[in-house]
């Protein structure tokens, strides 16, 4: 148990530490918070659809975790290139304990992460539809959090350098943002994309956010949840098989 | 204290390391010597359960790193040839974090990171973040921390690599106080022949994969008719040199340069 702990205060250390890169990875929900928010809002209200902002911003606050908790499982690649990473391969503790404290404190910091945008998206004008319901809401962030530091240490056990994670980023991260309904309504879609969306795992989790802060929904609450917290399991468990069989 | 037979590693067609056998009996200092790409480090991470070996045995303390992995792990420290410490923790933390993952005590744990980081002169800056020290006091870092948990044998894979000759005079002479005091087995490799000749009790010479020579520094020379270790070694492993393919660490390093993470 202490090995969990200390590599979860581990990530989190290094995360409050790299101030920089916290505010720089600010700058691009910002972006599309403010650009895309007052740039389609008039769009969107003449469809009938009300105020895109409010509509946006639980994308915006999930593409944050998503991106966040994906590359903090992936920066296992760094550690395995300089050397931290046989560090701890070679301590007397199971792999999977190490895979474990790392995933977490990457989902913790990414929740952070998450509730820094979303502190944002507050003050440009976002409003939760029920304040009552944001603690369920954090609690979503958390399970999304923890789905994709799963996944990224996943591939990141996987990877050998850089060119795969060029390859990660353009067919996996990027694809998940694009079609988890982050930036458009789920409904009305034509079939390819129809089942595209439903076979997102982050579009559980947009979907889950949008239900209990603007009180919209497409699957509904319970399937939200019912597909991400297993997900968590299976990503975990298939992270930690995968990083129990790395050979430096 | 470490026993191997026949060990053999291939990586598809290439056989990294060549039936190799030799014993290191517990409290001595052996050195392990080779050019670049000989095999030395290859067969280190297979003595600490890093690299599944193709074949052949390995006992460390008794126990094979396969099968008794924690155990193993828990019975020697090593300083890898790559920098292997968290470069954003203070050096505190990063001992704080070997003795947590080893399952120090907590008061014991500060007890001898208090002193081995006084011996390797490093108490002063413990709360300083690792990325503002030099190579030698990361390096210096690194042994303190390889030592924490009290191991019976220390893998020490070029420790001295880019330090000068004051630190690695330091280093060398508190490795040897070490083992003279705590009895502990060293396993090292080095370029600096004459750091291998000073230090160690017995020396193999590794090439290709395979062991060409083993004894001690004096049957070497006896053995090539030379007057160096320096000679001998050149002797047992010709004076062709070795190019190592770029790896892709080598192309991750160039990355990162850029990147500056």
């Amino acid at each position: 148990m202490s090995a969990i702990y200390i590599l979860w205060l581990r990530e989190l250390r290094r995360y409050t530490r790299s101030r920089v890169q916290i505010i720089a990875s600010l700058g691009q929900p910002l972006l599309y918070l403010i650009a895309l928010g007052f740039g389609l809002g008039a769009v969107f209200r003449q469809a009938g659809r009300g105020s895109y902002i409010q509509f946006v911003a639980p994308g915006v606050i999930a593409m944050t975790v998503l991106f966040s908790a994906t590359f903090s499982g992936i920066a296992l690649l760094w550690d395995r290139q300089f050397g931290f990473l046989k560090e701890t391969l070679v301590a007397p503790v199971p792999r999977a304990y190490i895979m474990l404290g790392r995933t977490l404190g990457a989902a913790t910091s990414s929740t952070i992460q998450g509730l820094l945008v979303a502190t944002v998206c507050v003050i440009a004008g976002f409003r939760p539809a029920d304040w009552t319901l944001v603690p369920l809401g954090i609690a979503f962030l958390v399970l999304i959090a923890v789905v994709f530091a799963g996944l990224g240490t996943m591939i990141g056990s996987m990877l050998k350098d850089m060119q795969g994670f060029q390859m990660v980023m353009n067919f996996l991260v990027m694809p998940l943002f694009f079609l988890s309904g982050a930036l458009f309504p789920l409904d009305g879609l034509p079939g390819p994309m129809k089942v595209a969306t439903h076979l997102d795992p982050l579009a559980y989790g947009v979907d889950g956010l949008r239900s209990t802060l603007i009180a919209q929904t497409f699957f509904g609450y319970a399937l939200d949840v019912a597909v991400l917290a297993p997900l968590a399991a299976v990503f975990i468990g298939l992270g930690a098989w995968r990083f129990s069989k790395i050979q430096v | 204290m470490i026993n191997v037979e026949n060990l053999t590693k291939k990586f598809g067609d290439i056989t990294a390391v060549d039936s190799v056998s030799f014993r290191v009996p517990a409290g001595e200092i052996f050195a392990f010597l080779g050019p670049n790409g000989a095999g030395k480090t290859t067969t280190i991470k297979m003595l600490t359960t890093l690299l599944f070996p193709t074949s052949g045995k390995i006992e460390i303390d008794g126990l094979d790193p396969m099968r008794h992995q924690n155990e193993v792990r828990r019975r020697f420290g090593i300083v890898f040839q790559d920098p292997s410490l968290d470069s954003n923790l203070s050096a505190w933390e990063n001992m704080e974090l070997h003795g947590a993952l080893y399952r120090v005590p907590r008061k014991l744990r500060r007890e001898r990171s208090e002193m081995l980081l006084t011996a390797f002169g490093l108490w002063d800056r413990k709360d300083e973040e690792v990325q503002k020290f030099s190579g030698g006091m990361r390096r210096r870092l690194e042994v303190a921390r390889g030592l924490l948990h009290t191991p019976k044998i220390i893998f020490l894979d070029e420790p001295t690599l880019g330090l000068d000759p004051q630190t690695r005079n330091q280093l060398w002479s508190y490795v040897r106080d070490l083992n003279q005091k705590e009895g502990i087995t060293v396993f090292l490799t080095t370029h600096y022949m004459e750091e291998a000749d000073r230090v160690s009790a017995r020396i193999a010479i590794i090439d290709h994969g395979k062991i060409v020579a083993l004894g001690t520094s004096q049957e070497l020379k006896e053995k090539t008719q030379k007057a160096t270790l320096e000679d001998a070694f050149l002797a047992l492993t010709g004076t062709a040199l070795r190019d190592e393919a770029s790896s892709a660490q080598d192309r991750m390093r160039a990355m990162a340069q850029m990147w500056r993470r």
